[in-house]
């Protein structure tokens, strides 16, 4: 990786290291689990950031692959599959080393779908519909495409909310944690606090690092190329068809593992957590972090989801991020980061000309 | 077999029949241009020969294949670049960056290499840079490397745009009136430019509404009006066409 | 299903599309002036059944409805001014995101002033028990006020369009910005004005339509997303194809709830739209040409 790039990761890594250890050294601990869930929706705000900020590609169904995420890995891993002995499927998972114990309730032991199993089969199917729904979706552009993942989003949160099977309005629960090895884990409530964190944030510090490899390759370039003027990168032999279906699978599956983690840390997913305001917050986040600008946008969503999920906002939560939409457009279209103060004041003086 | 065959292409948009039954043959290693008043259908050529537009009628071949259809990224690949009337560049990326992007098929690395950072995609990634610096140096824009696109001058624009086209190592460059905008000092460089260009083995078809830039630096000059073709010969002959005369000077 | 049961179902699909298609028809008209696609127009409706209802209590039905309207239509020229017009560089990605804001903020204005309740208007004429038999379907004197408020406002605006100074200016302005420009109409202030006039008639579906369904403040997302079904359906920018497919949406809708569970209706509408945006994004009734929607930058 480029010399800027290293630096900013190896500062993001300080910084989450520091955070950690202050927290919990001033027993603010609980935050912890706040930022962890933030982490997570960063995930998916990064895969956002490099289909709209850089590809150009407006997408308002982040939700809907972060439903898949959660409410696949939420059902099998919930599934109750009877006695490893007794049904096909059961026997079957339990060979393949695909089942595990959970606990239930009453203090017994369920067989369902291994949490690892659960995660893999989410993010093959989010992989999956992501292509099947790519190859006609992305051939619109502007409103049409930011309409037709819209309706994506809204289908799916449509379906979870209304199948009985998915728990309808009451979401899914007890969900179990996912084990990723022997110091990692997602889930498991207030003890695992800081494994999580360090887990999501890990994933995050990962991400972001593979994510601005790729800017900087010759398939980012393309994809940023794409935004500058299709045309033009056509002419320059750069399929693009096939570069923002790539993209948006990638993004896709970001946000699924989003989800899916989301699940396994909240012990459960409900409707609420899938509508399309998620969506929303994300193109806010992106917005506000800067098109095209990866790590303004993990900032910006670093913070904002954490001050969200503190309660800061109150019940404006949902205003808090239409606002955003609405002021980064008009004030800092490229960013906050990058907002020209200089020149807004002179509009404020004096209305340049439309 | 000419390089780049035109045979018998008419375009309709609406009402306006844009090209009528328009044939042309390009050489391989000659530069041809295409004059005629606006409107008279030369961009539409150019947008159909590099796959941008479908014909209604007719074949394009290109080292004998048909290429009429596009898509665009299938006619690039096949050999032919091409910069734009209204100048494409990508604004937001370096000038340099733009033209790295000329290099797009003349390298490989595909999604998962540059994710990952592999070996090959570094190395590939640093043979890019020195293709890009030397074209940029071919195009005399060296300097401009690092400014973003969109901070550059017109003529600075322009020649970013043909260095990317050039990075790309054409067999065919198409320049859709590279001189529109340039002064007189520019449009002399832009010629000497386009001579190098074809002295290094590149064919050049050029759209253009200079006159003195056609005569000057062209092996063949065919001339369009209101989509048809009414001329196609050496530049002396088609100066004096009066014909051709009739229609640039009015009756 | 009986005759009946399936023409009460047909009368309830043609009152929904109706609204619809007027959701579409506002889509229309701005996008015709603008090529701005307003996401906030689902919230023109809502505002207008929400400011009538609290209206009704102080003023009589249809003034409290002529104030909602107007009300409506300043918000609507609002919205244009203070968010549209003052995009700096407005490409189609920034005028998306942007009007996505603008519903948000208008749909929390909404609950913070009126709450999460349900509202509605009194009928206009005569009461839920009103409803009179035709063919063995009931039929509410509100559904009569639907049908035929949908259609006065297609026909009024058809003769403001085709036949009046103003309208003739709007429909340059809308085919050619800088030609009218050049003829000197005031191509910026009929900008704002389209806005309003979606606004307003929107608003005024919201009034007509608040007595049989719910008006709350969360109901104008899911109608934009089918009004904009409609206008894509019918063809960007043709009203007479909005009004068709808004009927067969609205059907389509209403016949699909005797299919499966009321949970999945909006389903319907969702999946319409992506399949027309996947495969005719000009519409059943629109021109190849004018599928090319919305390019970026």
């Amino acid at each position: 990786m480029r010399a800027g790039p290293r630096v900013r990761v190896a500062v993001l890594a300080a910084a989450v290291v520091a955070l950690q250890l202050a927290l919990s050294g001033a027993g603010k601990g609980f935050y912890l689990t706040q930022l962890t869930m933030a982490a997570y929706d960063t995930l998916a705000a990064l895969g956002l950031s490099l289909l709209m900020g850089y590809g150009g590609q407006i997408s308002l169904g982040q939700a809907g692959f972060f439903a898949i995420g959660g409410y696949t890995s939420a059902r099998l891993t919930t599934l109750d599959l009877g006695p490893p002995s007794g049904s096909g499927l059961a026997r079957a998972l339990a060979a393949l080393h695909l089942a595990s114990f959970r606990p239930d309730f009453a203090g017994g032991e369920l067989l369902s779908v291994a949490p690892l199993a659960a995660l893999a089969a989410a993010l093959l199917l989010g992989a999956a519909v992501a292509v099947a729904i790519g190859v006609p979706v992305l051939r619109l552009r502007g409103h049409s495409l930011a309409m037709a993942t819209l309706a994506f989003g809204v289908i799916v949160s449509s379906v979870v909310v209304g199948t009985e099977a998915l728990g309808a309005a009451d979401g899914l629960h007890g969900v179990p944690p996912l084990a990723l090895g022997p110091f990692l884990r997602v889930g498991g409530g207030p003890s695992h606090r800081v494994e999580n964190y360090y887990l999501a944030w890990g994933l995050v510090v990962v991400t972001a690092s593979l994510l601005e490899n790729l800017v900087h390759s010759r398939a980012g370039r393309a994809l940023r190329a794409l935004h500058g003027s299709e045309d033009a990168a056509g002419a320059m032999g750069i399929d693009a068809a096939a570069l923002k279906r790539k993209t948006f699978v990638l993004a896709a599956v970001l946000a699924t593992a989003a989800g899916a983690f989301t699940a396994h840390l909240d012990g459960g997913i409900g409707p609420a957590e899938v509508s399309a305001m998620r969506s929303v917050r994300y193109v806010a986040l992106v917005a506000v972090g800067g098109m095209g600008n990866l790590w303004g946008t993990l900032a910006a969503s670093a913070v904002l989801c954490f001050l969200s999920l503190r309660g800061t906002f109150g019940v404006h939560d949902d205003a808090v991020f239409g606002g955003i939409l609405v002021l980064s457009m008009l004030f800092a279209p490229e960013g906050i980061l990058h907002a020209d103060l200089g020149a807004l004041a002179a509009r404020l003086r004096g209305r340049e000309a439309g | 077999m000419a390089l780049l065959e035109i045979e018998g292409v008419s375009k309709r948009f609406g009402g306006v029949q844009a090209l009528k039954e328009v044939s042309l043959r390009v050489e391989g290693g000659a530069v041809k241009g295409v004059i005629g008043p606006n409107g008279a259908g030369k961009s539409t050529l150019f947008d159909l020969v590099t796959g941008f537009r479908v014909p209604d009628a007719g074949a394009i071949r290109f080292r004998g294949r048909n290429v009429a259809g596009g898509p665009p990224h299938r006619t690039a690949a096949l050999g032919m670049s091409r910069t734009f009337q209204n100048l494409k560049l990508f604004p937001h990326m370096t000038a340099e960056e733009n033209v790295r992007v000329g290099r797009h098929l003349k390298s490989r690395a595909g999604f998962a290499a540059g994710l990952f950072a592999t070996p090959g995609a570094r190395r590939e990634e640093r043979a890019i840079a020195a293709a890009a610096l030397e074209a940029m140096e071919f195009a005399g824009v060296l300097p401009l490397a690092a400014r973003p696109a969109g901070s550059l001058s017109y003529g600075e624009q322009r020649a970013v745009e043909l260095a990317r086209a050039l990075a790309s190592e054409p067999d065919l460059l198409l320049l859709d009136e590279p001189a529109a905008g340039l002064n007189l000092r520019e449009t002399e460089r832009l010629a000497d430019l386009v001579l190098r260009i074809r002295d290094r083995g590149v064919t050049v078809l050029l759209v253009e509404h200079d006159m003195s830039l056609v005569m000057g630096i062209c092996d063949e000059v065919a001339v369009l009006c209101f989509g048809e073709k009414i001329a196609d010969a050496p530049p002396r002959s088609v100066q004096g066409d009066p014909e051709v005369v009739r229609v640039y000077l009015g009756e | 299903m009986t005759l009946e049961l399936f023409l009460q179902y047909l009368l309830a699909g043609l009152t929904y599309g109706s609204i619809y298609a007027v959701v579409a028809i506002g889509f229309n008209i701005v996008y015709s002036a603008s090529g701005v696609i307003n996401f906030a127009q689902g919230e023109f409706v809502m505002l207008g059944g929400m400011i009538a209802g609290s209206m009704a209590r102080l003023l009589p039905l249809p003034l409290a409805v002529a104030v909602a309207v107007a009300a409506t239509a300043a918000v609507g020229a609002l919205v244009e001014l203070v968010f549209v017009r003052w995009l700096v560089r407005p490409t189609v990605l920034r005028l998306v995101v942007i009007t996505i804001g603008v519903a948000i903020l208008l749909r929390e204005a909404a609950l913070s002033i009126w709450g999460e309740g349900v509202r509605s208007l009194p009928y206009f004429t005569g009461d839920e028990l009103s409803a009179f038999s035709l063919w063995g379907v009931r039929v509410s004197p509100q559904v009569l006020w639907v049908l035929g408020t949908t259609v006065a406002t297609v026909a009024l605006l058809r003769l403001f369009f085709g036949h009046t100074m103003l309208g003739w200016e709007m429909r340059a302005c809308a085919n050619n910005r800088d030609s009218a420009a050049l003829c000197g109409i005031p191509t910026r202030r009929l900008l704002t004005l389209s806005f309003a006039l979606a606004a307003a008639i929107g608003a005024l579906a919201g009034c007509v339509v608040s007595p049989i369904a719910y008006t709350s403040y969360s109901v104008g997302g899911s109608l934009a997303v089918k009004g904009f079904t409609v206008a894509i359906l019918g063809g960007l920018g043709n009203s007479s194809g909005a009004l068709a497919a808004g009927l067969v949406l609205g059907v389509l809708e209403s016949l699909s709830v005797s299919l499966w569970p009321t949970a999945y209706k909006d389903v319907v509408a969702l999946t319409v739209l992506l399949g027309i945006l996947s495969f005719r994004p000009s519409g059943l009734f629109g021109s190849r040409e004018a599928s090319r929607l919305g390019e970026a930058g």
